[in-house]
């Protein structure tokens, strides 16, 4: 058990994504103590994982590297890495809060000089790639890691290779006695900005993705196409590892469906919009172009972005199908995926083939079978809405469907509220 | 045609998809209809039949009412159930195709000699004679029912399942004469009559 200075004063942000890094800035650069907790290795969450953003496809880096040096810049905020949220008690203005810090058998000694990676052989699944690579077992988690710090897999730490890993390294970083440790802390208000997951695609059983290796999710794109990805951004599908050209994207999978997510997870039009570019930037136009294809219900380019949809339409790399793909089945010879389905306009029956499937896959709250205070008011998605007491918030994708824009206007207006109950447990506590 | 028929019309005028919310079962659930296609796309006749649910629908809002009625779309459903599971919308696809035969039916726009129509009421005016089906007469009056040449030519291409089913005791000549009847047979129309008029009264169908 590890004593704490916070106090009711104290903000506690939970998720150190995009939106949970805005929320404890903002408030921390309003003067106010704020304690970030996140439960990987590294800040960034789901948004360092994407390649570009959209509509102005500038990279995820940029906007990440201002916001490590705010952090790095402001003793206001204490981040805790690896550390999860177990249990919540009290009320505005006065929370008790259990935290569970997972051992990262690595200190603060680290320099990321790479050395204990060396000196390990095994490998495990490499979370920041969504899996399509491996990463050896003491690693940085990416690149642009913070901490820049090393972790040490579970899976190591008490053998030979966590010994090795510990003897390779010239700064006594590693430290493989670790354990789990619990830390109690009281705060004045919590933003639980615990974002979200792809939905599980392998639950929508016609497409196949769990039987057929060229039918990938659109997060899994993202990596695909990122230089810094499993295959330096060239777009080799999995299956075969051959270069996919002619690339069939399906809108709403999982999103829409009264028998997966009821809502409507907004954000993957545009992220599919966005993904035909990066098949054109890898392609070029002419002769070797690729060939996009969106099967879709229909577009929903939220907003502002119309003219984003409008200049994908008018591209020829990129077509348009109006329908949901009722099925997918795979061609034996040369493992395509094959598309089934009635086109709505003019009600045409196809079956097309393509190379590579991306299934824009809905938002799912993380928290969704996680157990959350009692307090927590949940919409009927398990979206955050706040607390009955006013002293919690949700913030950014974990309160709805959000891009990243979106998710830093409504972290920073968390983070406001959050401020007002400071200034309000201030207040009582002077009188 | 039928009286019934122009009724509807002079009630409903072009307003199809009102006349459907009312008249037929769970037709109030068409306007939630999205038109994604899963249900044309997952529906085991595939392009086999005319109009796909997918298609039915849209024509019932765009007021095709002779077109979708006269077709012999929704009497090809099998029941898989297939579009209901797939459903984005939990549409109870099935029950309205369903539905629209039976009403199409009513209103006496059926095709002539259209089969699974013509199955069906004979297998619902065998039922309602006595108050059970007798599976001699049902299979007699299916194997006759497009004249006497034909009915002759099906016996005798059933003939071996026939004697199979004579020879292990499950078929029982005697039944011609009328064969097993439920007790209160007057009971049994009276409660069909009853229920009948039940639902008419609520799909404004009593004239």
């Amino acid at each position: 058990m590890t004593a704490s200075i916070a106090t009711g004063q104290t903000i506690l942000v939970v998720g150190g994504g995009i939106s949970g890094m805005t929320a404890a800035l903002e408030a921390a650069e309003c003067g106010k103590r704020v304690i970030l907790v996140e439960k990987t290795p590294s800040l960034g969450g789901r948004t360092a994982q994407l390649y570009r953003y959209f509509p102005k496809m500038c990279y995820p880096s940029c906007g990440m590297e201002i916001n490590l040096k705010r952090i790095k810049g402001n003793p206001n905020v204490r981040v805790m890495t690896m550390t999860e949220v177990t249990a919540v008690s009290g009320s505005r203005g006065n929370y008790a809060v259990t935290l569970k810090v997972s051992p990262r058998y690595v200190t603060e000694n680290c320099t990321a000089c790479g050395e204990c990676g060396k000196a390990v052989t095994s490998e495990v699944a490499d979370t920041f790639n969504y899996g399509l690579s491996k990463v050896k077992a003491a690693y940085l988690p990416n690149a642009m890691a913070y901490p820049q710090r090393y972790v040490i897999d579970p899976s190591i730490a008490g053998t030979a290779e966590g010994e090795a890993a510990k003897a390779a390294c010239k700064y006594s970083a590693v430290d493989l006695g670790m354990k789990e440790d619990t830390v109690q802390l009281n705060v004045g208000t919590v933003v639980w900005a615990t974002g979200w997951r792809p939905y599980d695609a392998n639950k929508i059983q016609p497409y196949g993705y769990d039987r057929f290796a060229n039918v990938i999710t659109s997060v899994e794109f993202e990596r695909l196409c990122d230089p810094h990805g499993p295959t330096g951004g060239k777009i080799l599908r999995p299956g075969d590892g051959k270069e996919a050209k002619n690339i069939a994207f399906i809108q709403c999978a999982g999103s829409r469906d009264e028998n997966h997510l009821p809502h409507c997870s907004r954000i993957c039009c545009m992220a599919s919009l966005k993904q035909t570019q990066y098949v054109r930037e890898a392609y070029g136009e002419g002769e070797n172009a690729g060939k996009s294809t969106i099967y879709y219900i229909d577009i929903r380019a939220i907003d502002r972005f119309e003219d984003f949809y409008q200049m994908v339409q008018k591209d020829p790399t990129v077509s348009f199908v109006k329908s949901k793909v009722a099925k997918i089945v795979e061609n034996k010879e040369n493992g395509n995926p094959i598309l089934h389905g009635v086109d709505t306009e003019g009600y045409h029956r196809y079956d097309t083939e393509h190379d590579l499937v991306v299934l824009a896959v809905g938002m799912e709250p993380e928290v969704t079978g996680v157990k959350l205070p009692d307090d927590i008011i949940l919409d009927s998605s398990n979206f955050i809405e706040g607390s009955k007491d006013g002293g919690m918030f949700g913030a950014g994708a974990a309160s709805s469907p959000l891009d990243v824009n979106r998710a830093v206007q409504s972290a920073t207006a968390a983070s406001l509220k959050a401020i007002q109950v400071i200034h309000k447990t201030a207040s009582t506590e002077a009188a | 045609m039928s009286d019934l028929n122009t009724q509807a019309v002079a009630r409903y005028k072009n307003n199809f998809l009102r006349e459907v919310e009312e008249r037929v079962e769970e037709g109030n659930m068409v306007k939630m209809c999205m038109q994604c296609g899963v249900c044309a796309g997952s529906c085991p006749f595939g392009p086999h039949w005319q109009h796909s649910p997918q298609k039915i629908f849209m024509m019932i809002r765009a007021g095709k009412r002779e077109e979708l009625l006269t077709s012999d779309s929704m009497w090809m459903c099998t029941s898989c159930y297939n579009c209901i599971v797939r459903c984005p919308r939990k549409l109870p696809i099935t029950h309205i195709i369903h539905g629209l035969a039976n009403y199409a039916h009513r209103l006496k726009l059926v095709p002539k000699g259209q089969p699974t129509r013509d199955v069906t009421k004979l297998f619902w005016d065998n039922l309602m004679k006595v108050g059970r089906i007798n599976e001699l007469t049902f299979s007699l009056a299916l194997y006759f029912k497009d004249g006497l040449v034909q009915g002759i030519k099906n016996s005798l291409a059933m003939q071996s399942a026939g004697l199979g089913l004579l020879k292990a005791g499950r078929l029982n000549p005697m039944e011609i004469f009328g064969g097993h009847k439920c007790k209160e047979q007057s009971g049994i129309h009276r409660m069909i009559a009853k229920a009948r008029e039940i639902e008419d009264g609520r799909r404004g169908l009593l004239a």
